[in-house]
């Protein structure tokens, strides 16, 4: 039911599309009022998002250790997996927000004969995660071509390296192979195991069902549409320069692609894409580990009652006195 | 089994039974799966008299089995204006409320899940009984879509559902060590906990701890007469073992050392005989240090109740630090005991600037990874002891055991003291052996009872919970004859004989400076012939495994 949502979403984000360009030919309306909406909201939501979670202090220094603390000289500690130190919590912030640290750490817990637990790897996931990622950074890299003139020399290369297998002409991109095996991945995950079924939301596949959708209609305009690329690249350039003009190659079927695009970073803020935000925030990972060493500081550490020795003594004297055992006051 | 076993005890469950574990979710979905508070899985309530003690609210006696829990009339403005305020009190509580992707990373890492199959102890799950209402009350999105937005109303429904998750996490944040976000479900249930609290929901083998230690000084309530006692019968078992007889050095002004243990550790089998441990090295290098009968705990079950708690219950330590005028302190073998140690003290009732470095007076290392806090770990302290060659050690004297290791989950994971523990046995023991690689260090399996979850009603649970470890301790008894399980926490030498006892009878817990103590060679001792467990030291004949029932 919430992937048959989700999916009904999308699909009513492609038909509005093409009634709205095709058939009402509103491109002006798809092609420029709303990727400016779009971007506006995505500025307004995302930086008041991160606004709002930096406003919450961080009373406690609470990350999560994954190996051997700083201690005794001979005693090697672990620096990534358990920083005392700046280099080593960048360093771990690196290897989680670059390589997925903590996913590649994944078991899968399978019960066996005779009442045995077996955790054995389980490295779809991040398989799966690492692919649809890359996949779509080098594609939102390679789509500069169309913001910048000249084109940066790195984009061009990435684009050359991209399509380094000359499959097809225009040759395939690699990137497209990896976002859409990646998200194929992740989405047959959430249908084919019954505990990910149980726990998805709606607002799980529909990123799902609206990045399939993105990068099924890019591929679609690169190999099979073949809209005027140059009328899209003025069409981009027009975006980008504050003049937006809508060329008349543009092809009907390239506002699909645009409009979800524009729904993908509108939708980013209120949802749990934010992650990739907020992952730089998690205090689990970005602290050290050096508790003991360096005090931290809570900003509102309140005073609390407390049962003071006084009080204690005046309760137990007798007691304390019965026993042998030294008091304050007689 | 006899039929007579009753729900609180180990024998009532079979094996099979417990074994047969349905991964299968329900069919209906998980908002409208009311909880079964079936005899096994919950603990009872916390006993007003308690409540009342400790000023928290709505005392009153109770049964989550009853319909009405009696909550007060504006529970829902409680419950609301709690969450709102622990937004923007904790960046953690706010950040793991919004960023959850729901990739199921954690699904299968938590021993409840693994031993139970109750897809709401898939710690993903247990979080959305939060996140839902957080969702509902508190987002944008959520205010308008409601439920396709993942929102679901706030009722009495679940309330009680929080009140059975919330107390079946053991906060040992294994699932967060996969998270590829860090989300911990020890903060999440730690705010579960403080919101149940505001509505006078706990359960009584937290709260009477609780009010205990806020009295007595510990948990258990021993009063000071009562553990100078303890302390000096320990003496006489370890003369009658050594013939030596050690000080007892308490509430002593000017010591060099405070230490503070939990007080499990005073009471009962086999976590006495690590307590024993202590008192012989330190006899044994001539420590000068003092026990506090006011500070007598080093655990804080505040952990398991609220913020506010665990820094009621831990500003004890500093300040009988002060008042004896000691140099710096030492804490026993406790897990929980060392969060709040390492990743609260300071922050909360420091700083100790009263207070020195700590600094070996036998070998002159300067602790400076505790600069700060002013306060080590026994274990770290052993470990430079013997890397520094200053105690004599005859590992044969525990030739018979066969010792494996399970790191517990707050030092592994809140702390990472992983080698020292290890360094210490394999100098102390011969026959030293690992569990499998996904079940010890930062993936090691909780004990199923800790964050005040050991009680005997909670039996179904705390077996059930203890699946993961078991089956991992059964499995080196199997492979290498294994019968001892070091553990330096109080609560794991408590919880974990049960679950060995069940999942893989003939393995018995101890303490590692239990280890120590029985290879310690004591200036002017006895030949000695038996153990700090009155057994004899010595050849054995080779012991079979005990057939587990399974």
């Amino acid at each position: 039911m919430n992937a048959f949502l989700s999916l009904a979403a999308v699909l009513a984000v492609l038909l509005a599309a093409y009634v709205g360009t095709a058939l009402l030919d509103a491109r002006f309306l798809f092609g420029a009022i709303l990727p400016y909406a779009a971007i506006a909201t995505f500025l307004i939501g995302f930086v008041s998002r991160i606004v709002d979670w930096a406003k919450s202090p961080v009373p406690f220094r609470i990350p999560t250790t994954c190996g051997q603390q700083k201690s005794l000289d001979w005693i090697r500690s672990d620096r990534l997996d358990n920083p005392h130190d700046t280099i080593g919590v960048v360093g771990r912030m690196a290897l989680e927000v670059l390589c997925f640290r903590s996913l590649f750490r994944d078991t899968k817990m399978e019960r066996h004969e005779e009442a045995t637990v077996v955790y054995g790897p389980g490295l779809l996931l991040w398989i799966g995660a690492l692919a649809f990622h890359y996949g779509f950074l080098v594609a939102f890299v390679r789509h500069l071509r169309f913001f910048t003139e000249p084109v940066p020399y790195a984009v061009a290369l990435l684009q050359r390296v991209d399509g380094f297998f000359q499959v097809g002409v225009p040759p395939v991109m690699a990137s497209n192979i990896f976002l859409l095996g990646g998200l194929a991945i992740l989405l047959s995950r959430r249908f084919r195991s019954p505990q990910l079924r149980y726990i998805s939301l709606a607002s799980d596949y529909f990123p799902l069902f609206l990045l399939i959708g993105i990068a099924g209609t890019g591929v679609l305009l690169r190999h099979f549409v073949r809209t005027d690329i140059v009328s899209v690249k003025e069409l981009a350039m027009g975006l980008v320069g504050f003049a937006p003009v809508i060329p008349s190659g543009v092809h009907w079927f390239f506002f699909l692609h645009l409009s979800l695009v524009a729904t993908l970073i509108a939708y980013l803020p209120f949802s749990k894409l934010m992650h990739m935000g907020g992952v730089f925030l998690s205090p689990t990972r970005n602290l050290a580990n050096n508790n003991r060493m360096a005090r931290h500081v809570n900003p509102w550490n309140p005073p609390v009652k407390v049962h003071t020795y006084e009080e204690y003594e005046d309760e137990f004297r007798d007691k304390l006195k019965a026993a042998g055992l030294p008091v304050e006051k007689e | 089994m006899s039929g007579a076993r009753k729900f609180d005890e180990a024998e009532y469950y079979r094996h099979e039974k417990l074994l047969a574990v349905d991964y299968r979710p329900p069919q209906t979905g998980w908002m409208d799966t009311p909880v079964d508070f079936r005899p096994g899985t919950w603990i009872y309530p916390g006993k007003p008299k308690h409540l009342e003690y400790l000023d928290l609210a709505n005392p009153r006696t109770w049964s989550p089995t009853d319909e009405d829990w009696k909550l007060p009339a504006n529970w829902k403005e409680i419950i609301l204006a709690g969450i709102k305020e622990r937004l923007e009190k904790y960046r953690s509580f706010k950040i793991f409320m919004d960023i959850c992707v729901r990739c199921g990373a954690c699904s299968d890492k938590c021993h409840f899940y693994i031993g139970g199959g109750d897809p709401k102890n898939m710690p993903v799950l247990r979080a959305e009984l939060l996140r839902s209402v957080y969702r509902n009350d508190f987002t944008t999105a959520g205010k308008i879509l409601g439920r396709l937005a993942g929102g679901r109303e706030l009722t009495v429904s679940v309330i009680k559902e929080w009140f059975y998750y919330f107390f079946q996490c053991t906060e040992c944040r294994r699932c967060s060590v996969f998270c590829p976000f860090g989300i911990d479900t020890a903060e999440i249930t730690m705010m579960g906990r403080e919101l149940l609290n505001l509505l006078g929901l706990n359960v009584n083998w937290v709260i009477e701890p609780v009010a205990n230690c806020f009295r007595t000084g510990n948990h258990l309530g021993f009063q000071p007469h009562g553990l100078n006692d303890t302390l000096n019968f320990f003496a006489d078992d370890i003369e009658e073992v050594t013939g030596i007889r050690v000080d007892v050095p308490m509430n002593k002004k000017g010591a060099d050392i405070l230490f503070v243990t939990p007080s499990g550790d005073f009471l009962a089998e086999p976590g006495i005989y690590t307590c024993m441990g202590y008192m012989m090295l330190f006899h044994e290098i001539g420590l000068s240090y003092t026990w506090s009968t006011y500070a007598s705990e080093g655990g804080n079950f505040g952990l398991f109740t609220s913020h506010e708690m665990i820094k009621r219950l831990n500003a004890k330590i500093y300040a009988e630090a002060r008042r004896l005028g000691v140099k710096w302190i030492m804490g026993g073998e406790c897990g929980h005991m060392w969060r709040v140690l390492h990743q609260y003290m300071d922050t909360m009732n420091g700083p100790a600037d009263f207070l020195e470095v700590p600094t070996s007076p036998i070998t002159g290392t300067r602790f400076e990874h505790a600069r700060s806090t002013k306060m080590i770990h026994i274990v770290e302290f052993t470990a430079d002891l013997i890397r520094h060659g200053k105690l004599r050690l005859d590992p044969s004297q525990n030739d018979l055991l066969k010792v494996t290791f399970h790191d517990s989950c707050n030092p592994a994971r809140a702390m990472g003291i992983l080698e020292e523990p290890r360094y210490v046995i394999r100098n102390v023991c011969n026959h030293f052996r690992e569990m499998p690689e996904n079940t010890i260090r930062e993936k090691t399996f909780c004990c199923g009872g800790g964050a005040g979850l050991g009680t005997d009603e909670n039996m179904e649970m705390r077996l059930r919970g203890g699946l993961p470890r078991g089956n991992a301790v059964r499995h080196v008894q199997k492979k290498h004859g294994v019968n001892r399980l070091a553990a330096m926490c109080a609560i794991d030498r408590a919880t974990l004989s049960t679950v060995c006892d069940y999942w893989a009878p003939g393995v018995k817990v101890a303490g590692i400076h239990e280890l120590v103590a029985n290879a310690l060679v004591m200036k002017g001792q006895k030949e000695r012939t038996i153990n700090l467990r009155l057994q004899p030291v010595g050849e054995a004949e080779e012991q079979p495994i005990p057939e587990a029932e399974e």
